[in-house]
């Protein structure tokens, strides 16, 4: 048994937007474990307040929270900055919101596809791109950001969500190829079905289905290493690259 | 649609099984609108936590459950009076991975780690320092109790009304417990100081648990419980205490998980006296002193995810008893007898005498005396004759059975062990109940 060692140095320093989210909760636990600073952003802050007090009894530096509508930013920059301001600088930005939203409604009704496209691309959008700004800037840091296997391939039951997060993919991916040759990284990680409040709804059995804290391990390691895309759990990478090479005559007429 | 339903739902011993209703909160907040709806669409309700009792004090397939596992927060910590306030649903494996590093401890810990405070304090749990410590209700500063009219009760010893003395050991039946405030234990080490000494027979293991419990924070013994004649009750003795100096390390996560059920035949006699006789080689190879960390110390078994698919499809029973201290030896050599001529074998004897430290628990199952643990795969009828069998011993010996360890106990036993039980059914929540309320409740 080895002695713990403190944090060397200055104490990381981490931003997570969409704080009350399942997997962003199970990822701040594990940096609250390290010691480190958290900023935890969202609406509710009954919620975000609770949260933070577990995180400051598993070992937080800090655990602080701020209140913002992150669908619906009005500035992401200033916003941003502000956030990092509290913070003392930031280190590691998390982009964990979203919403899973109702396919069947949104092919309906076109306000509620709106809703899905505006939570999961625009605004995630509009962060992630002020986030790289501000990586930039500092020449180091990280920025990881929730996508989905969803956006992997559209498929009739959520291809709205899907697309949203397909989207988000291309620009996360593009951030990292700007950052290659510089210091600060870009990862998306790419989670399966998870068990979290997001889809409580669904039955949620079988094997390929993840707890929070299995997902929140591979978001903690992409924040210091591996590629532009993690899938979460690892096995997924290879389940959706034969979802992806599926010829359309075949794929259309399985029931996924 | 809080409530889903769920086609496996069992208990640690996974004798039963029963397709279920099930909500599962994830904001202590939300509770109150989970018991609201559970209100209007079931019979009863039943809160659960990590489901390790072994019994059907877990299961409420008449009604439905709230799976509490979900609600784990911390609220606060002093460090300065070690007091920590938590969601019921709260592992002790979280508590100590958080609180371990700062040189703090769980007063009183069960065998396993991964029960939930809610659960630990619906069971009064006890371990190896009941001796010294008594149970975990002896710790408990003040709980949340909401009960099914909405109001949530802030309790604490203090409480006149019989509440809280009712929860604790309450088997979930007193209403949902929210949260707990719970006096932690401060600790300089993680490491223990432990001795593990071999004795012949039962004289021999009362004789070192009577020499240890002054010096030992910790006393336990294993005992070969197919070893017959002048060998009955030969077994291992183990005590230790926290060591003085040391580093302040958690553990680590659990090891390797069993699969899938194993299939019938991988336990019968001859697979259990191999263990058995490996388990005592081992342990006579390890004898003496040792310094070890706390994990393998208090949590053997949790080093295997899922332990209990060992016993196969048709689960298990555990039997765990306590008889008064004036008949402990012949009770215990008694049972010991019935199990060798049985043949039924188990895989782990534990034992071990209780202190007389009161619990504030109504139904609490420690009292002073000796407590014998014991696992039988279920082989239907042979099995259960052989646990009636223990059953005419312990009464007799004017003893009683541990209802988290339970899935069978005759209700005239449950009450003849639990002469306040009519005083805590006044306590039940109207809208709680389990398999095991029904089956030895009014």
């Amino acid at each position: 048994m080895t002695e713990i060692t403190p944090q060397p140095g200055p104490r990381l320093r981490v931003l997570i937007l969409g704080g009350t989210s399942g997997i962003a909760e199970a990822t701040a636990r594990l940096y609250a474990a390290e010691g480190a600073d958290i900023l935890l952003v969202g609406r509710d802050r009954t919620k975000l307040d609770t949260i933070a007090a577990d995180l400051g009894v598993r070992g937080a530096g800090r655990a602080e929270v701020a209140i913002s509508d992150l669908a619906a930013p009005a500035d992401a920059a200033a916003e941003l900055s502000g956030f990092a301001a509290t913070l003392g600088g930031v280190d590691h930005i998390l982009v964990a919101y979203g919403i899973l939203g109702d396919q069947a409604e949104a092919a309906r009704d076109a306000a509620a596809a709106e809703r899905i496209m505006t939570v999961n691309f625009n605004s995630a959008a509009a962060w992630c791109l002020a986030a790289a700004n501000l990586l930039e800037s500092q020449g180091r840091g990280s920025l990881v950001v929730l996508g989905s296997v969803a956006g992997d391939r559209g498929r009739r039951q959520n291809f709205v969500y899907g697309a949203a997060k397909a989207g988000l993919a291309a620009l996360v991916e593009g951030i990292a190829h700007r950052f290659a040759a510089t210091g600060p990284r870009a990862v998306l990680v790419k989670p399966g079905p998870t068990i979290t409040a997001m889809t409580a709804g669904m039955t949620r059995k079988g094997l390929l289905w993840a707890k929070p804290e299995a997902v929140a391990a591979v978001v903690r390691r992409a924040a210091d290493k591996g590629g532009p895309v993690v899938y979460a759990p690892w096995f997924w990478r290879f389940i959706m690259l034969i979802i992806r090479f599926l010829p359309a005559s075949i794929f259309n007429r399985l029931d996924i | 649609m809080v409530f889903a339903p769920t086609s496996e739902w069992t208990s640690w011993g996974r004798v039963n099984r029963a397709p279920h209703h099930v909500a599962r909160p994830t904001w202590r907040q939300d509770i109150p609108a989970v018991v609201a709806e559970g209100r209007q669409r079931f019979p009863s309700l039943l809160p659960v936590g990590l489901r390790r009792s072994y019994g059907d004090s877990v299961l409420n397939p008449a009604g439905a459950v709230i799976d509490m596992t979900g609600v784990d927060r911390m609220i606060a910590f002093d460090p300065a009076t070690g007091v920590l306030r938590a969601d019921a649903g709260l592992s002790f494996d979280a508590l100590l991975r958080a609180l371990v590093p700062r040189g703090f401890f769980l007063p009183v810990t069960p065998g396993t780690r991964f029960v939930t405070l809610g659960g630990a304090v619906a069971n009064d749990v006890h371990g190896k320092n009941h001796h010294g410590a008594g149970t975990i209700g002896c710790w408990v500063r003040r709980l949340g109790l909401l009960r099914s009219d909405g109001r949530e009760h802030d309790l604490g010893p203090d409480d006149e009304t019989g509440l809280f003395a009712a929860t604790i050991g309450g088997l979930g039946l007193t209403g949902i417990i929210t949260w707990v405030e719970l006096s932690l234990m401060p600790i300089t080490s993680t490491m223990m100081d432990v001795e593990t000494i071999a004795f012949d027979d039962l004289d021999g293991f009362f004789a070192l648990a009577e020499a240890s419990e002054q010096a030992f924070d910790y006393t336990v013994a294993w005992v070969d419980c197919l070893a017959g004649g002048a060998r009955t009750g030969r077994g291992l003795f183990t005590r230790g205490r926290h060591a003085a100096a040391g580093p302040l390390e958690a553990g680590k996560a659990g090891g390797p998980t069993i699969p899938m059920d194993f299939p019938g035949f991988a336990l019968n006699g001859l697979s259990i006296r191999a263990f058995n006789a490996l388990y005592a080689w081992n342990g006579r190879r390890t004898a003496g002193n040792s310094i070890q960390h706390y994990q393998p110390f208090f949590y053997p078994l949790d080093a295997i995810g899922q332990w209990n698919r060992m016993y196969g499809q048709r689960g298990m029973f555990q039997y765990q008893s306590v008889v008064p201290p004036d008949a402990a030896r012949d009770a215990t050599a008694a049972m010991l007898r019935a199990i060798a001529s049985a043949g039924e074998g188990s895989f782990l004897a534990v034992l071990k005498t209780f202190g007389d430290r009161p619990s504030p628990g109504m139904l609490s199952f420690p009292s002073p005396g000796t407590t014998l643990a014991l696992d039988f795969p279920n082989r239907g009828d042979g099995t259960l004759a052989l646990l009636a069998r223990l059953d005419a011993i312990v009464r007799e010996a004017g003893g009683k059975l541990y209802p988290a360890k339970d899935g069978r106990i005759p209700r005239d036993m449950f009450r003849a062990g639990y002469p306040g039980w009519e005083r805590f059914a006044s306590h039940v929540d109207p809208l709680m109940s389990s398999m095991f309320w029904n089956r030895v409740g009014p």
